[in-house]
């Protein structure tokens, strides 16, 4: 089966020491690293990356050449920040990639700080990704050791530090602006946008803030080419995306795959299908904060923004959920209103708010004590925080209530009449 | 209070940004494994005097983040993820199996003081549903067998079990 994906952004997944240095570089590894500083201008990196047509993986799908076009001319220092506080329910490919290819991360970021004329560069990684941290730790100092990283690097006289800041427990610390608090040393609030990090970011200077996938694809760009990237995906969605997949099917975990693959060559080619061939009831295609569909309708979707949008979802951070028919709907988004109203970090009053309501009322319905005006008052909350808020966080825990009360109302009533679970009959 | 390797490792820390300020979490996760897993209001302090910073200023900071815990734990710390991948392949009959067997609810502390029992979000390893993290350490595609056997291998001290 595994015969079925494309190789390239995992293809050092599974070999023996992938984390090594001497493997990476066997592997072909640091070679785009050389040819970006030997061959190319800066600016030169930021044109391939634009035309490969790259967008941000980390979750809003956002040009990234476009991004790194926005830091304005002549304003010194600039940052660059890999955003590996992966906290999205759902999403673990970061976590592959830094535990298995740290090497493939510090070389996509040695080249985006080059493009971007940087010098001082962070990743901010999640707390609890421990592994995570030994493994690139390790690789700066090997990478360093080779002459990849510090000063004057192979030569050519360009300069860049990379160093580790580990948050603490903290989803909203995704958010760039909120990252860019708590890399300040404050709590992570969202700042306000514009202006946005690249005009003024972090320590307020020019801040590009990239996703892990995202900096891992650009060695691969920069040494091959746009048109070769361009090869897989579709126009408006070009390239290799990393799918999670978790939940109900008989093989859940990361796979590559070009943008535009059929949801259903995910789930059933490549996951083996529903987990012991029990029915599917729902699949939340791009991590827990993106619209849940009837699984009838996601499966016959295709895997690439344009198509799961028109779906009336968002691919997100390509973190599928996979969701069957004897699972509870309510108590699965009572599960992740909870989760929201813990992660809203209180800065603004839609969300502080609207999340705590939100999982008070769904407590009420899971527990049999909902009253049937409460699913109109869930969606009245849903539309009160829906771009109310002052960071994504607030439509992010929008997604979940409001999809489930669209699509599986019949559960929310089952539930409010009969004081008891659908499903469990 | 906080050994004089501890302040100095903060103060190293905190060199390597262009703003000192910026090495307050990793300067209290220093200050949180001087004081046994946890930060004490006089850690607090501590930091912040370190750090030329208001103790309100810190104390603040560290309450937003719930990997710093502001009442003491256990030797080890098990944190149940009951997130939703982990809670459609059975997390919560876990979580309720590992209350049992340890004897205390979720936030408490065994009596011998091994064992503290967390609840936490999402820890970003829903492919292998369901997980715990016990320390610094993983452990994935959990059933109770493994369960007991992980929590044998600790309490017989014969260290990590994967």
């Amino acid at each position: 089966m595994t015969g079925m994906q494309t190789k390239v952004l995992l293809r050092n997944i599974g070999v023996p020491n992938s984390h090594e240095i001497e493997t990476y570089l066997s592997r072909g590894g640091y070679q785009a690293l050389q040819k970006a500083l030997r061959e190319h201008q800066p600016a030169e990196v930021v044109r391939i990356v634009a035309d490969s047509g790259l967008r941000g993986r980390g979750g809003a799908g956002f040009p990234t050449g476009r991004k790194w076009m926005f830091l304005p001319k002549g304003v010194y220092p600039r940052y660059l920040i890999c955003n590996a506080d992966e906290g999205e329910p759902g999403t673990f490919k970061d976590r592959v990639l830094m535990e298995h290819d740290p090497h493939g991360v510090i070389e996509g970021i040695a080249i985006a700080s080059y493009a971007c004329e940087v010098h001082q560069a962070f990743i901010y990684l999640r707390g609890e990704y421990e592994l995570s941290y030994h493994r690139l730790r390790d690789a700066i100092v090997q990478a360093s050791e080779r002459g990849f990283l510090g000063k004057n690097i192979l030569g050519t006289g360009y300069d860049l530090d990379v160093h580790i800041v580990r948050g603490a427990g903290s989803y909203v610390c995704g958010e760039e602006t909120a990252l860019l608090s708590s890399l300040e040393g404050k709590r992570g609030h969202p700042k306000l946008k514009p202006p946005f990090p690249a005009t003024e970011g972090l320590y307020r200077k020019p801040t590009i803030v990239n996703n892990v996938e995202t900096l891992f694809n650009v060695p691969f760009i920069v040494e091959h080419g746009a048109e070769w990237y361009r090869q897989w995906g579709t126009e408006r969605s070009p390239g290799l995306k990393l799918f999670c997949v978790s939940g109900h099917v008989e093989r859940p975990g990361t796979y590559e795959l070009p943008m535009g693959t059929p949801m259903r060559t995910l789930i059933d080619d490549l996951c083996g299908g529903p987990r012991d061939g029990i029915p599917l009831k729902a699949i939340i295609p791009g991590g827990s904060s993106t619209p849940m569909m009837p699984a009838e309708v996601a499966l016959q979707t295709n895997l690439d923004y344009e198509s799961i949008f028109e779906a009336g979802s968002l691919l997100g951070a390509g973190a599928v959920i996979v969701i069957n028919e004897k699972t509870c709907i309510v108590r699965t988004t009572h599960r992740l209103a909870g989760f929201y109203r813990h992660e809203s970090c209180g800065k603004c009053i839609p969300c502080r708010e609207g999340t705590d309501w939100m999982y008070k009322i769904l407590h009420r319905i899971e527990h049999g004590q909902g009253r049937t005006e409460d699913l109109d008052l869930l969606l009245d909350i849903c539309d009160n925080i829906a771009e109310k808020s002052f960071c994504p966080l607030g439509d992010a825990a929008v997604g979940p209530v409001r999809s489930s009360l669209t699509h599986f109302r019949e559960e929310y009533e089952f539930h409010v009449s009969e004081k008891r679970c659908l499903v469990d009959g | 209070m906080l050994s004089e390797k501890a302040r100095q490792e903060i103060r190293t820390l905190c060199q390597q940004y262009p703003s000192h300020q910026s090495g307050l979490l990793a300067a209290l996760y220093v200050a949180q494994q001087e004081y046994g897993g946890w930060l004490p209001p006089e850690a607090l302090d501590e930091v912040a005097t370190l750090m030329g910073l208001p103790a309100t200023y810190v104390a603040s900071a560290a309450s937003f983040y719930t990997m710093f815990h502001r009442k003491p734990v256990g030797h080890h710390r098990i944190e149940v993820c009951t997130n939703i991948s982990c809670s459609l392949l059975g997390a919560d009959h876990l979580l309720a199996y590992l209350s049992r067997k340890l004897g205390i609810q979720v936030g408490e502390t065994t009596p011998d003081g091994q064992f503290t029992l967390l609840e936490v979000e999402c820890l970003g390893s829903c492919g292998t549903a369901p997980v715990i993290k016990i320390d610094d350490q993983y452990y994935e595609n959990l059933t109770e067998e493994k369960v007991d056997h992980i929590l044998d291998r600790i309490t017989t001290g014969k260290g990590r079990a994967s």
